[in-house]
This record gives structure tokens, C-alpha cells and sequence, in this order.
């Protein structure tokens, strides 16, 4: 007699995880992309986020080419390079009822991109924007970004002789309201933080280090898996507890800094580094700056505030998007017109 | 009074014999900027209008904040011409650096009005002087010290009404309007005025032949700006995101556009129907413009030649990827920075053709202020039915000077918001490919995000796509796709703004212009006519691609004067790549491109050096 097939495991709003998959990946097998798209998949459905209301958003890269690996439900646009951030910040505004999830790259970030990103973390808007951290332009067949760490060594022996831009520690200066770093190779405390970035209302910028297998995974690079396995210092270890989540958990409240997140979830950042407060900026710009010097690699959610507004705070906007008002809202009455003219007469 | 100079007092003999010069001259205004003379010109220009006479002015004025010579120049033309006029026939002179050579401008027979001590009457005897102590009658009504630089360029105007009798009740109608609500201020500057007036009557006798008279022209007419214009174009039309860089002279557009935003675009309960971001730079600006407008949102930028430069990438993918957005070119004087403050028609190419690769904008070209609000509208329609980016492109002429104007009509016609699918249209017809091109017009349908089907999402990206916007890099799904865009563009040829014929008579010789150029062409065909006899035909250009009717107006004439203010013949150049080559070759250009507003005499110079006349 046949077993029955058991049901597929749905989420909260009853989608299985099969809705929230993308297209086939075409980057190299291996490459830390593929696992940050597997958790970005793993995130939105354990979050029971509907596809539909998803905007995918990325700039030029292998990062960016992400986008097309996870949530075909969703719409995507793949822009030009370094420009993610208007492109995103223009359809926020159109629609700031979505959840957008950008995708970037260091190269499309650090060097090319800095322009628009420093601006967008000074805006707040309520974004993801993810860094797929690998130090080198792969599709170019492997130069050094502006995120390498100083001394690391090509495949070709070149050794990057200036410093790296800490983008946490920029994002964070810059008024990003949700900041972390972690590893594509660490699915626990990547997960955690998408989960929580998802339950985040502002900006929240994720630089996630994600070893690029054909041109930065050898001896001498500080951003390998090999490097990253033993060189990585989590600040604190994420749990979180969505809104929807009935889960009771003891814990000792002075090892754990709690975050009443914006849709009603629990962040809570059990701390690793002795007295870590992650709702203090300059200390948070501090302790990545002496990691620097220190040649250590911290990950864990860096810096938080739920309180500041956010762009479309700011702008006072319209509840719904202000892509589909109808004529009625958008066009003055002809009285108005008359008016005007009047006034020019 | 004997002046001992021939030119002089044949004028004056012309004023006494009541051959006055009447409501037909112009008024040049030196002063240095960042001395407040922008109010006490446009009250002087708006009690020329209030007279009845129709009125244009022109500032001319450097690219810089305070101390540089700027010039204000107003028309007074019983006839309706409001170009510039090449020469002025009076003069207020404010700045001491270039008050030589601004009377020196001045044609035999012209007025001079001064601040006494810088003693113009020694530098030309052929004018009629008319100095004013400007500081003392300034001092005397206004004691804060602070002020004075202000007040000062209303004593003038007060001058200016009493010597060519313009009504001090006009004058004081127009500086309520400017003032209103402002009670003090107000009377601080009627004051002024009256001071002025008071100190002209009493003191200087009226010897040149200029005079306003009251007419009846410009009854229920407006004055407006064409960057205000298009704001309020954009605002008619619902735009609800606007991006933009500050950058002279567009910056005023988005000014306007915000301003009316805020007064008009306002909920009950007190919430924004718009979203105004002033952007990083202009490559943000316009990269917003394209998010917004794939997310649904009417969305527009505006911008001048080094902005458009920087945009220039975005507009390729806004082409390949197929997504609306407006963007309002206000054209300076160029390449690189070029004069920021100088009017010209040269962005007309480089717009053209935006972006690498193979790529064609729809431009559309107002002619009018009326033309920037009817045009600014139209472009946002255009754009969502034609899923792409439009152009509407200005100049700082059109832009930034005061023009006269019927009122604007309110739009007859309701959004026409393009071909979007909903969830419903989806569960209808079961799935839908972004780039078909299923109704034959070579324009697919688009969802937007957030619309709730499984099958709404598609993937928009500037890198190679088939009709299902999937990536792709085979060569026959490429080529079906550029194939597709160049058929668009070729749809478009009827749906844009159709080309206006100003004049037809069936002469043999024909004129084609666009833009501001049009007022100095209509004046220049006229003083053709009256000096030589001869008709010519004008058709005013309104869009790119060129409408068939402009094809048949150059295969209907044997010679045809292109017009435009840049030096390469811009608008010739890509007539030419349109017209079959027989036609090509009747083109002639007639070019102006040093900065200054196209006047009429410099079109029928070069017009009668090529007719051989």
C-alpha cells in the first residue's frame, strides 16, 4: 500500500516555500550569492511576507544578478551599475506599501555606487539594502573593491596596498537605522537577520561576506571561507521572535539587549563583546574601527533604532501608494486652474 | 530748446509735432545684481500690461550672485511682438561699471535716464538726458540705510511712469499684487514710487517722443513664465514624484511645480498626494524618475545640458527597459558649463539620441508658455502610453522671462494612464508577456508591483531581454526586441504633437523653427513682407519624430529656411536624416547662437544675405 504524500509545510499566510523560489542560478557553483539568496528565501517565507508585495531591486554584478534566484513571484528591476539606490528610492515613493529588498555588490557599493548609497542611508528609506561582500569584481575576472582589506592577496599575487572602507561603520555615521554584517557560510545568524531586518521599518544595511570561489577563495584573501571560518567575532548572537510567534523564552535580561521591533517582533541580541549596546552609535563606529586594527572580522547587528522617521515619515505621504491615487486625488479641479489664472491676470 | 544736434531735435521735433513713438519701443534696465531690481522691473513690466500694451522682458544677467551688471530689457509693442529688440530706445541707468557703453548702446534720438553724477550727457549729445538724484530722493523717504538699495530701483520706476506716462494708479495696482498682504512693505516701495514720479514731474521736462498710451491688448491675457508654466503643466497632469538636482535655469520649474504641490496637493487631512525629493545629483534624479515610474507613479525631473549629461546612462535603460518618466530640459548656452545664464537651442541632438547604443527620445518642443503647461501635460500622457521617457524641451528664454499669454485651457481629456494589467485583467487571460507586442501598436502591457497575482511579476532589467523579459542573449530574440522599439518610435510620428502652420500663402520658400525662436521668426516673415514684398511660408515644429506633415511642407517649397539658435544646425541635421535626399538638400539654415534671445533683424539679415536680396 502507498504512503499518502504528506502536505507541503506552508507559513503563516498557508504558501509552501516552493512560492518564494526564483529562477535557476548561473553564478558559479559554491559562490556565497547562492546561500544569501537561499536565506533571503528562507526569511520571506518564515515570515509569511505575500511574494507579490515584494520589490526586488539591484544594480550590476554577480550580486546583482541575484534577484532572479529567489521570489519570481515578486517584481525585480536589475538597473545599471551603482544605481540601485535611486532606482529603489524612486519606486519607494510610487509605493512605500511594499517590502524592497536591494541587492548589491561591493564593487556596485563601495566604488561605483558610494555616491547614491551614502545619500539613501542618510534617507532612511525604508529599505533592505544587502551587500554581497566578496572584495573583487568577478565578472571582470577578478580586481581588487574598495571593501578589500589592505594586504590581501590577489590569485595573481597583486596586494591590495590601500585600506578597506568599512561600510558598516559608513552606514552607520550616515544615518542607517539597522546595520549588521555576517557570513553567507553562518544560515543561523544570517537568518536571524533577515528575519529581523524584515520586521525593521528604516534602512537597514546588511554587508554580508560572501566568498567568491573562482577569484578571492585562496590563502592570503580576507575574505574567504577558510578566513572567514576562523576569523569571525559575532558581537552578539541573534534570536528573534516574529509578531506572529507564540514562543515564551527565559533568558537572563543582563545578558540580552531586547528590541521591540516596528510590526510588534522580538529582536533579542544575547551579547558576546562585554557591554555592547547596540543603540550606541559612535561606540558601534568605535568598536568596528579597533576591530580594524585589530585584524578581526565582527559580524552581528552592529546598530539599531526604531524610533527615527523614516523618509516617507518625513515627506508626510499618503497612506496608499501614490503610484495608483486615482485622477480625482492627483489632478486640481478646473476651479483651481481659474484660480491661478486669475491671479496671473 | 536748441540742442545744436540734427538727430535730437529731429526727435524732439517729432514729439512736438505730436509724432510721438507710441507703445513701440524698448526699455533697457542696468543694474547690478543681487540689488533687488527683479521687483521694481516686473512692477514696470506689469504696469506696461496694465496699460493695455502688450509687454514682454527679457533679463539678461550673469551667472553669479551679487555685483555683476545684469540688464533688464522691456518691449512695449502696440503690434503684439515680443521678441527681443536688438536695440533699445531707452535707457535707466543703475550701474556705474557700464553705464558708458549702455548709453553708448543707445540709437541716436534715445533717452538716458541716470543717477546724476555719473554725468551721461557729457558722453552722448544725441540723447535726451534725463539725470536723477537717485541716492538723495532715496535717502529723503527711506531712513533705514539697509533698505535703501532696494527702494532705490522703485524711485526709478516712479521715473519711468511719469516720463512715459504710464497711470501711477496702474503702477500702484501692480505693487499691491506684488506686495499683497504686505501692508508696510507696500508703502515703503509706493513711496518710492511716488517719489520718483513726484521728482520727474517737478523737476525734468518731458523732450523725447516715447510714450505708453492706454490700449485695449492685453484684456484677459496673463503673464507668465514658461518654467512656471511647466510646472503647472505637471501638476494638471498629477504628478505625484518629482526628482530633481538644482541646476540654473531649469531649478525654477521644479519651484513652481512644488509650490502649487503644496497648496493644491494637499488631503483634509493634511498628507502629501506627491513626493518632491531634491536628489545627490542629477544621475539620482532621474534614476528615481525611472523607479517611480516602473512602480506606477507619474514621475519627472527637470534639467538643463550638464544635468542631462549626467543622465544620460539612465535614459538608454529607460529607452531599452521601457519606462515612463518626463523630463524637462530647460536649455542654457553650452557645451560643458558653457554660459548658465544665456539662452540657446542646442541639447536638440544630444537629447535626440541619449545614451549609447541605439536609442531615439520622443522630444516634445513648446513654443509658448501656453505650449509649456498644454506640452508638460501631454508629455506625461505620452509617456505612459508610450512606456518611455519623454522630453520636453525649453529654453532659458521660454523659461525664465515674463511672456504674455491667453489664459491656460483646463485639460479637456482624463489621464490616460497607458496600458497597465490588474489582477483581474490576469485571471482573465491567464498569464501576459511584458515586451508583446500584442494590439500591433509595438507597445506590450506592464503590471505594476504589488499588483496581487502570481503572475504579475515580470523582471526589468537593461541588459539583453526577449518579449517575455527574460534575459537573454540570443541574437534573433535581440533583434526582435530593437526591431520592436524602432517600429514605437515610428507609431509615435502621429500621435505627438502635430506641427502648427503659422503661415501658408503657397509661396515657393519656406520656414521651419521651433521653441522660443518662433516669436522673433513670426516678426521677421512680417518685416520680409513689408520690406520686400515677399511671402513665406512657416511651419512651427512641435515634436521629434517629425510628423509626415513636415515632410510634405519641405517636399512643398523649393527652398526652406531651417531657424534655430545653436551653431551645428541641429534641427536641420536631423530633418536631414528624415528626409528623402532630394528634399534634404532644399534646406537652408539660418542660425543664432551667441546667447542673447533671437531677435528679428539678425533672421531677416542672414534671410535677404542667402535670397540675395
Amino acid at each position: 500500500m502507498a504512503t499518502a504524500t504528506p502536505a507541503p509545510k506552508v507559513n503563516h499566510i498557508g504558501l509552501p516555500i516552493l512560492d518564494y523560489r526564483g529562477g535557476k542560478s548561473t553564478l558559479c557553483a559554491g559562490c556565497g550569492h547562492n546561500a544569501i539568496s537561499e536565506r533571503i528565501i528562507d526569511a520571506l517565507f518564515e515570515m509569511g511576507i505575500e511574494p507579490e508585495r515584494v520589490m526586488k531591486m539591484s544594480g550590476i554584478g554577480c550580486s546583482s544578478k541575484s534577484p532572479a534566484y529567489f521570489l519570481s513571484r515578486a517584481h525585480a528591476f536589475n538597473g545599471v551599475h551603482g544605481r540601485m539606490p535611486a532606482i529603489s528610492s524612486g519606486a519607494v515613493l510610487a509605493n512605500h506599501t511594499m517590502t524592497t529588498i536591494g541587492v548589491s555588490g561591493d564593487g556596485d557599493t563601495a566604488s561605483i555606487g558610494m555616491g547614491q548609497f551614502v545619500h539613501l542611508m542618510r534617507r532612511n528609506l525604508p529599505m533592505i539594502y544587502i551587500i554581497e561582500d566578496n572584495g573583487v569584481y568577478g565578472l571582470t575576472k577578478g580586481q581588487f573593491s574598495a571593501t578589500a582589506d589592505l594586504g590581501s592577496r590577489l590569485k595573481t599575487g597583486v596586494v591590495n596596498d590601500l585600506p578597506a572602507i568599512d561600510i558598516c561603520a559608513l552606514a552607520i555615521q550616515l544615518g542607517a537605522t539597522f546595520v549588521g554584517r555576517s557570513f553567507s557560510g553562518d544560515k543561523k545568524q544570517l537568518l536571524s537577520m533577515l528575519k529581523a531586518a524584515l520586521a525593521h521599518k528604516g534602512t537597514v544595511m546588511l554587508d554580508v561576506i560572501s566568498p567568491c570561489v573562482t577569484f578571492n577563495d585562496h590563502e592570503g584573501s580576507t575574505k574567504s571561507y577558510k578566513f572567514m571560518q576562523e576569523n569571525d567575532e559575532p558581537i552578539n548572537e541573534i534570536g528573534f521572535v516574529a509578531s506572529f510567534d507564540d514562543i515564551e523564552v527565559d533568558y537572563d535580561s543582563g545578558e540580552i539587549y531586547e528590541v521591540e521591533m516596528h510590526d510588534g517582533s522580538n529582536l533579542r541580541l544575547r551579547k558576546l563583546l562585554e557591554d555592547y549596546d547596540p543603540a550606541d552609535k559612535a561606540n558601534a563606529v568605535r568598536t568596528l574601527m579597533e576591530a580594524h586594527e585589530n585584524d578581526e572580522i565582527l559580524t552581528g547587528v552592529f546598530y539599531i533604532n526604531t524610533e527615527q522617521p523614516t523618509f516617507i515619515d518625513l515627506l508626510n505621504v499618503v497612506d496608499e501608494p501614490l503610484a495608483t491615487l486615482p485622477e480625482s486625488m492627483t489632478r486640481p479641479p478646473k476651479s483651481a486652474l481659474d484660480a491661478l489664472m486669475a491671479a496671473l491676470k | 530748446m536748441a540742442t545744436g544736434n540734427p538727430a535730437l531735435e529731429e526727435a524732439q521735433g517729432a514729439a512736438n509735432s505730436r509724432q510721438r513713438v507710441i507703445n513701440d519701443f524698448s526699455i533697457n534696465i542696468a543694474t547690478v545684481n543681487g540689488s533687488g531690481s527683479q521687483s521694481a522691473n516686473s512692477v514696470l513690466l506689469k504696469s506696461i500690461f496694465g496699460m493695455g500694451v502688450p509687454v514682454s522682458g527679457k533679463n539678461l544677467f550673469p551667472s553669479n550672485i551679487a555685483g555683476q551688471p545684469t540688464w533688464f530689457l522691456i518691449r512695449a509693442c502696440k503690434d503684439g511682438y515680443v521678441a527681443r529688440k536688438r536695440d533699445s530706445e531707452i535707457l535707466v541707468a543703475l550701474n556705474p561699471d557700464t553705464a558708458l557703453d549702455d548709453v553708448q548702446a543707445l540709437p541716436a534720438g534715445g533717452a538716458a535716464i541716470y543717477e546724476e553724477n555719473l554725468k551721461l550727457d557729457q558722453a552722448r549729445t544725441d540723447v535726451f538726458c534725463y539725470p536723477v538724484p537717485f541716492d538723495k530722493i532715496t535717502a529723503s523717504i527711506c531712513p533705514e540705510v539697509k533698505l535703501r538699495k532696494l527702494v532705490k530701483n522703485m524711485v526709478y520706476v516712479g521715473v519711468v511712469a511719469q516720463l512715459l506716462t504710464i497711470d501711477l494708479g496702474v503702477v500702484e495696482s501692480c505693487l499691491q499684487r506684488q506686495f499683497a498682504k504686505k501692508q508696510k512693505v507696500f508703502d515703503l516701495n509706493f513711496g518710492a514710487v511716488k517719489a520718483g514720479f513726484d521728482y520727474a514731474r517737478q523737476n525734468l521736462t518731458k523732450r523725447d517722443p516715447f510714450f505708453i498710451e492706454r490700449m485695449n491688448k492685453t484684456a484677459g491675457k496673463i503673464i507668465i513664465d514658461g518654467n512656471a508654466a511647466c510646472g503647472m503643466g505637471a501638476v494638471f497632469a498629477g504628478v505625484t514624484v518629482v526628482a530633481w538636482y538644482p541646476i540654473t535655469p531649469s531649478t525654477s520649474v521644479v519651484e513652481a511645480t512644488s509650490d502649487l504641490l503644496n497648496k493644491l496637493r494637499v488631503t483634509p487631512e493634511g498628507k502629501a498626494t506627491f513626493a518632491v525629493v531634491q536628489a545627490e545629483d542629477e544621475l539620482a534624479a532621474i534614476g528615481m524618475v525611472l523607479g517611480a515610474g516602473w512602480a506606477g507613479a507619474r514621475a519627472m525631473t527637470s534639467t538643463s545640458g550638464p544635468g542631462l549629461s549626467l543622465m544620460t546612462e539612465f535614459c538608454g535603460l529607460g529607452y531599452y527597459a521601457e519606462i515612463p518618466g518626463v523630463i524637462i530640459d530647460v536649455q542654457r548656452v553650452g557645451p560643458s558649463t558653457g554660459m548658465p545664464t544665456r539662452t540657446q537651442q542646442a541639447d536638440l541632438l544630444s537629447v535626440a539620441f541619449l545614451s549609447h547604443g541605439d536609442t531615439k527620445h520622443p522630444i516634445l518642443l513648446p513654443g509658448s508658455v501656453k505650449e509649456c503647461f498644454e506640452l508638460t501635460q501631454a508629455a506625461f500622457d505620452l509617456a505612459e502610453r508610450l512606456q518611455t521617457p519623454v522630453f520636453v524641451l525649453t529654453d532659458l528664454d521660454l523659461g525664465m522671462n515674463n511672456w504674455i499669454s491667453e489664459p491656460f485651457d483646463y485639460p479637456a481629456k482624463p489621464l490616460d494612464r497607458g496600458k497597465v494589467l490588474t489582477a483581474e485583467d490576469l485571471d482573465r487571460l491567464g498569464h501576459f508577456a511584458r515586451y508583446r507586442d500584442v494590439d500591433g501598436d509595438a507597445v506590450g502591457w506592464r503590471t505594476l508591483p504589488g499588483t496581487r497575482h502570481p503572475k504579475a511579476a515580470y523582471f526589468t532589467r537593461g541588459s539583453g531581454h526577449n518579449d517575455a523579459a527574460n534575459y537573454t542573449e540570443d541574437p534573433d530574440e535581440y533583434q526582435a526586441v530593437m526591431d520592436r522599439l524602432a517600429l514605437k518610435f515610428e507609431t509615435m510620428r502621429n500621435l505627438l504633437p502635430a506641427p502648427v502652420m503659422v503661415r501658408n500663402s503657397s509661396s515657393k520658400i519656406g520656414f521651419l523653427a521651433f521653441g522660443s525662436t518662433d516669436c522673433a521668426l513670426a516678426e521677421s516673415l512680417d518685416q520680409i513682407k513689408k520690406r520686400y514684398g515677399m511671402d513665406a511660408d512657416y511651419l512651427r515644429i512641435r515634436a521629434w519624430p517629425f510628423a509626415p506633415a513636415i515632410h510634405e511642407f519641405v517636399a512643398a517649397h523649393e527652398r526652406v529656411y531651417v531657424v534655430e539658435q545653436n551653431r551645428d544646425a541641429q534641427l536641420a541635421s536631423l530633418l536631414k536624416l528624415d528626409l528623402p535626399a532630394a528634399h534634404a538638400a532644399r534646406l537652408r539654415s539660418i542660425l543664432h547662437y551667441n546667447g542673447m534671445p533671437v531677435d528679428a533683424e539678425s533672421i531677416t539679415g542672414q534671410f535677404v544675405l542667402q535670397e540675395g536680396l
